[in-house]
Order: C-alpha cells, then structure tokens, then sequence
C-alpha cells in the first residue's frame, strides 16, 4: 500500500496525464451526456448571482448546473492530490526554464505557483493585483467572446476538428506569448 | 445522479491537473517559452485520445447514459471572436499561469487567493455580456 501511495505522489508524466485529461471528452458524452468544458461555469455564477437584464445571462443555468458541481469536484480532487498524494520536490523545471526566472526575478521555485506574486501576504503589491485581478477579468472576458477555453476549445474542439477552436487555440498562443515575452518581464522587473 | 457523476469526474480532473503540474505557473511560462515539451505532450495526448474517442463513438453510434445516440454539434463558426477573445485568454493564461479547471484547482491545493481571480473572471463574463453587441464576432 505504501509503495502505491509513494508512486503516486510522484508527479505524473505527460504520457500518462496527458490521456487520462482525454477521456474527459467520451466521458462527458457518454455519461452526462455534455461536451467537456468547465469556463461555462463563471457564466452560471455570473448568471446565478448576479442581478442583470443582459440577454446573454439570461438562460436556464439550472439545468446546467452540474457543470459548477464539476468545478467543485476538481477543487476537491486537487485538494485531495495536493494533501494526501504530493511529495515537497519544487516541480522539476528544464534549465533554462529556472534561468529564466531567475531572469524575471523569481527566487522561490516551490510550490505549483510562485508564493511571492500569489499568495494573500503580497496582497498589497500591485504586481500580485495585477495578475490575479488583470489577468482573471481576461480569463472570464476572453473564455466568453471565445467561447471555450482549453477545454472547451484546445481539447474538445479541437478533438472533433472544430476550425474556430484551432482558431481559438492559435489566440490562446498569441496572447500567451505576448505576455510571458512582452509584457511579464515588464511587470516583473 | 447527474451532480454525482459530475463530482466523481471533477475530482478525477482536480487530481490529474495536480500531478500533471498543468496548474503550474512556472510550467505555463515554461510552455511560452518553448522550453519544455511538458505541457505540449499532455495537450496533444489528451486531443489524440479525445479525437480517437469522438471517432469511434461517431462511428459506433454510441448512446449516452440518457439513452440518446451521441451528437457533436458544430461550434458557431464565428473566428474574428474565436481569435480575438482566444488572445484576450491568452494574456490571462500567462497572468495568472491558469486557465479555468487549474483556478478551481488551485484554491483546492492551497492557492487560495486564486479566489480573486475567479470573482475577476466572473466580472469579465459579465463586462463581455455588456458589451457583446460592441464587438465584432
């Protein structure tokens, strides 16, 4: 049993990660009967919680509200990874990745996100502001005029060779590469 | 049943993107930087065992639990908004190091002023549905 538990809480690969996030697609389809996608979910909330008269929130977000159970669940489920099946090691980085941060300022490489930028302590830095509340208006505001996020569009569109989804993902790289080439060093440092 | 079903395949979800580092900040940058082919293999091993998985349910005309054989209906084919908001994604992505799944993820994992970001991004559904009829699609 130990030795299971040991084995799991080493990081997985990607040729094992990367199929296991595939059978989302069939396991949606065949067992909710959906299409596999989770960014609808700020929708339900937006929907759900907040009063408006605009026409795209109104729609029975009810009847979809397993998509919000969904994203319960991952919160649970990462939890679960994180405290029972994690091992300490700081996520093994290729050199030139750690040089790179080492380029924009980034000393702590613990963790899954770098604590000096998100965590509540640094909650008075404009730099954290920014990312957390900047880059959280763009991931709901962008998702919605997309229509799909990377699950929505880069994994479920593009494994039923939907053209706006490969369009979609082409933004999804625009836009990252302008901030991580552009814009982050800027903000960083 | 359905929010059952639902929970069980969240968490699976929660879990992979966990150790699979996807929620990663640094894995993010990593990927925009080309320097690891990470995140590269588990996107395009999810969409090879997803588009594997479309194929031979298509093919076999597989019914869902519901009873109903399985239709995949054709995204709008909208790309000036498929573009333009897929890069407005994109800044975000590499903001924040998270997309959607990996926000939730994160608060669960201990990442918990990720809380912030998903209130932003509920404003930024609602700023989009302000001004939809502005923008071009």
């Amino acid at each position: 049993m130990n030795a299971i538990v040991e084995w799991i809480s080493q990081p997985w690969p990607w040729y094992v990660a990367g199929p296991i996030i595939g059978l989302m697609v069939p396991l949606h389809l065949i067992l909710l009967n959906r299409t596999f996608g989770i960014s609808s979910s700020f929708r339900h909330v937006c929907a759900a919680c907040i009063p408006n008269n605009l026409d795209f929130l109104k729609y029975d977000w009810k009847s979809e509200s397993w998509n919000l159970v969904f994203a319960g669940g991952v919160l649970i489920g990462a939890f679960l990874a994180t405290t029972f099946f994690s091992t300490d090691e700081p996520i093994a980085l290729s050199e030139a990745a750690v040089a790179r941060m080492g380029e924009m300022g980034i000393r702590d490489l613990l963790g899954q996100h770098p604590a000096e930028l998100f965590s509540w302590s640094f909650i008075g830095n404009w730099r954290t502001l920014l990312l957390v509340l900047g880059g959280g208006f763009l991931v709901g505001f962008g998702t919605r005029y997309a229509g799909g996020c990377t699950s929505g569009h880069a994994i479920m569109g593009l494994s039923h060779f939907q053209l706006p989804s490969f369009v979609a993902v082409l933004g999804f790289f625009t836009g990252g590469l302008i901030m991580s080439w552009l814009v982050l060093p800027l903000i960083l440092t | 049943m359905k929010n059952l079903i639902a929970l069980v395949l969240g968490t699976l979800f929660g879990l992979i993107l966990v150790k699979a580092e996807v929620l990663s900040w640094f894995r993010i940058q990593e990927m925009f930087a080309f320097q690891s082919f990470h995140m590269y293999g588990i996107i395009g091993s999810a969409v090879g065992v997803g588009a594997l998985s479309v194929f031979l349910i298509r093919r076999m005309k597989t019914k869902s639990i519901e009873g109903n054989v399985i239709e995949l209906k054709d995204k709008a084919p909208r790309y000036t908004s498929a573009y333009l908001g897929g890069t407005a994604f994109g800044l975000g992505w590499a903001m924040t190091g998270a997309c959607p799944g990996p926000m939730y993820a994160l608060i669960g994992s201990g990442t918990t002023i990720m809380v912030l970001a998903v209130v932003a991004g509920v404003v930024g559904v609602l700023t989009y549905a302000a001004l939809r009829d502005k923008l071009p699609h």
